[in-house]
């Protein structure tokens, strides 16, 4: 028997109250390299919530996460420097053109231009290079943002909705590079209403909106 | 950490911001355009004669400087705030009070900046004395940047809050106060023919107190304002 890796990402005792709505009620959730966590629940479960609260973008009421056994407050940079956050809002400046946007976001790590423009071309957007964001579609704006799931060699990856507006080509995609992260020691955990089956790796599903938020 | 990443940082953010801007014109002439058309409006309202306007120049000239820069605070983080640019900011390895510094930065160059440009014409314009020109256009210098960054904080404070403008106004406005005062004074000394370098040097000291304090306070704001929302 082998001995079990440590969780890279352990929630414990999770409680967000949202006004007089409790929320999230005590919430324990882990996640081990090489696995990947599928967040389901109906509209206004929580899903987006327990992400932000996840990498500390919501405040806890109760509980603490905590990154490789350790509390994420007290080693907030070096938990930032592993984790990719992709939220319901892209962080695309509709000013800037996919380049420049992908450059101001993830500064240094964007300076291999030509890896950028590979992994760009890669999502169809390589007639789009030097268009402003604002005048793409709000699939093609999602797949700019996606573009970091290549160009951020990050060990943690929490996605919210990220196939929100994409096509048939785009969930591939996405679903391709989940299972790429996972199978290379890595952890995803994402919230999506689509069904999305993953092969080869270890996908585990947590429904909120269940009074016990069991997993199955 | 050595020292180049930390500049490049702030040089990053800062070109960003930049670029950004110079493609939304309006945006970044408003406030211009508002300084110019409240100073122009004094010599109508009051009347063209040289003595009264000269006195009241420094005032009108600074508290004009002063509600164009105020204007303009609002979109420091609001269009970072609503494409979840902030979000990403927060999360990211970069010191986000260095972000803050660049951002503060750019949006100084292109409202403080071009409106220390323009006062020499407005100051004649005013019966201002020549030899006061040195001075305004120094004190503003001093003073707007400080004043941008001291807004750094009240528009990292209100990130969110559905117009945020006026509250905006309310929380920096105090802080704003000593700038007025010592920039005027600066400005009115020199048209009497009197030394400012008392009240510049209390310019220059509140710029660099701002410039330590206000990008930590600022960050620490949007630390908290980014998880107030979602």
């Amino acid at each position: 028997m082998i001995e079990p890796s440590p969780p890279l990402l352990e929630g414990r005792g999770l409680t967000v109250w949202r006004g007089e709505n409790l929320l999230l009620d005590g919430l324990d959730l882990s996640v081990r390299a090489g696995e990947v966590l599928q967040l389901a629940g109906p509209n206004g479960s929580g899903k987006s919530t327990l992400l932000r609260a996840l990498v500390g973008l919501a405040e806890l009421d109760e509980g603490e996460v905590y990154w490789q056994g350790r509390a994420t407050r007290r080693v907030r940079e070096s938990f930032h420097g592993e984790l990719l956050y992709l939220g319901h809002k892209p962080g695309i400046s509709g000013g800037l053109d996919p380049r420049e946007n992908l450059r101001a976001l993830l500064g240094p790590e964007a300076d291999d231009t030509v890896r950028m423009t590979a992994a760009l071309k890669e999502l169809g957007l390589g007639t789009r290079l030097d268009v402003p964001c604002r005048s793409l579609s709000a699939g093609q704006q999602r797949r700019v943002a996606l573009t970091r799931l290549r160009l951020q060699p990050r060990r943690l990856w929490l996605l919210d909705e990220p196939l929100t507006a994409l096509d048939a080509a785009g969930l591939d995609w996405v679903r391709t590079r989940i299972v790429e992260r996972a199978q290379a020691g890595g952890a995803v955990v994402y919230t999506t209403h689509q069904s999305f089956a993953l092969d080869g790796v270890t996908a585990r599903v947590l429904t909120l909106g269940d009074p016990a938020g069991v997993v199955t | 950490m050595s020292a180049p990443p930390l500049i490049g940082t702030v040089r990053r953010a800062c070109l960003r911001d930049l670029r950004l801007r110079v493609r939304a014109l309006g945006q970044w002439l408003n406030p211009l355009v508002f300084f110019v058309i409240v100073v122009t409006l004094f010599p109508l309202g009051i009347g063209p004669g040289p003595n009264t306007l000269a006195l009241i120049a420094p005032g009108v000239l600074w508290i004009s400087a002063l509600l164009a820069v105020l204007l303009s605070f609002d979109a420091l983080f609001a269009a970072d705030h609503r494409d979840g640019t902030l979000e990403q900011l927060v999360l990211g390895t970069a010191p986000l009070s260095l972000v803050v510094l660049g951002k503060v930065l750019a949006h100084w160059l292109l409202s403080g900046l071009p409106l220390i440009l323009l006062s020499p014409l407005l100051a004649v314009l005013m019966q201002l004395p020549l030899e006061a020109l040195p001075t305004l256009a120094g004190s503003l210098a001093l003073g707007t940047l400080a004043l941008a960054l001291i807004g750094a904080i009240g528009a990292a404070l209100t990130v969110g809050v559905n117009h945020g403008g006026v509250l905006l106004s309310l929380l920096v406005l105090p802080l704003t106060v000593p700038v007025l005062i010592f920039g005027a004074s600066a400005t009115a000394a020199a048209a009497d023919g009197y030394a400012s370098g008392g009240q510049m040097s209390l310019l220059a000291a509140i710029l660099a107190a701002a410039l330590a304090l206000a990008p930590l306070t600022a960050a620490a704001a949007l630390r908290v304002t980014a998880a107030a929302d979602g």
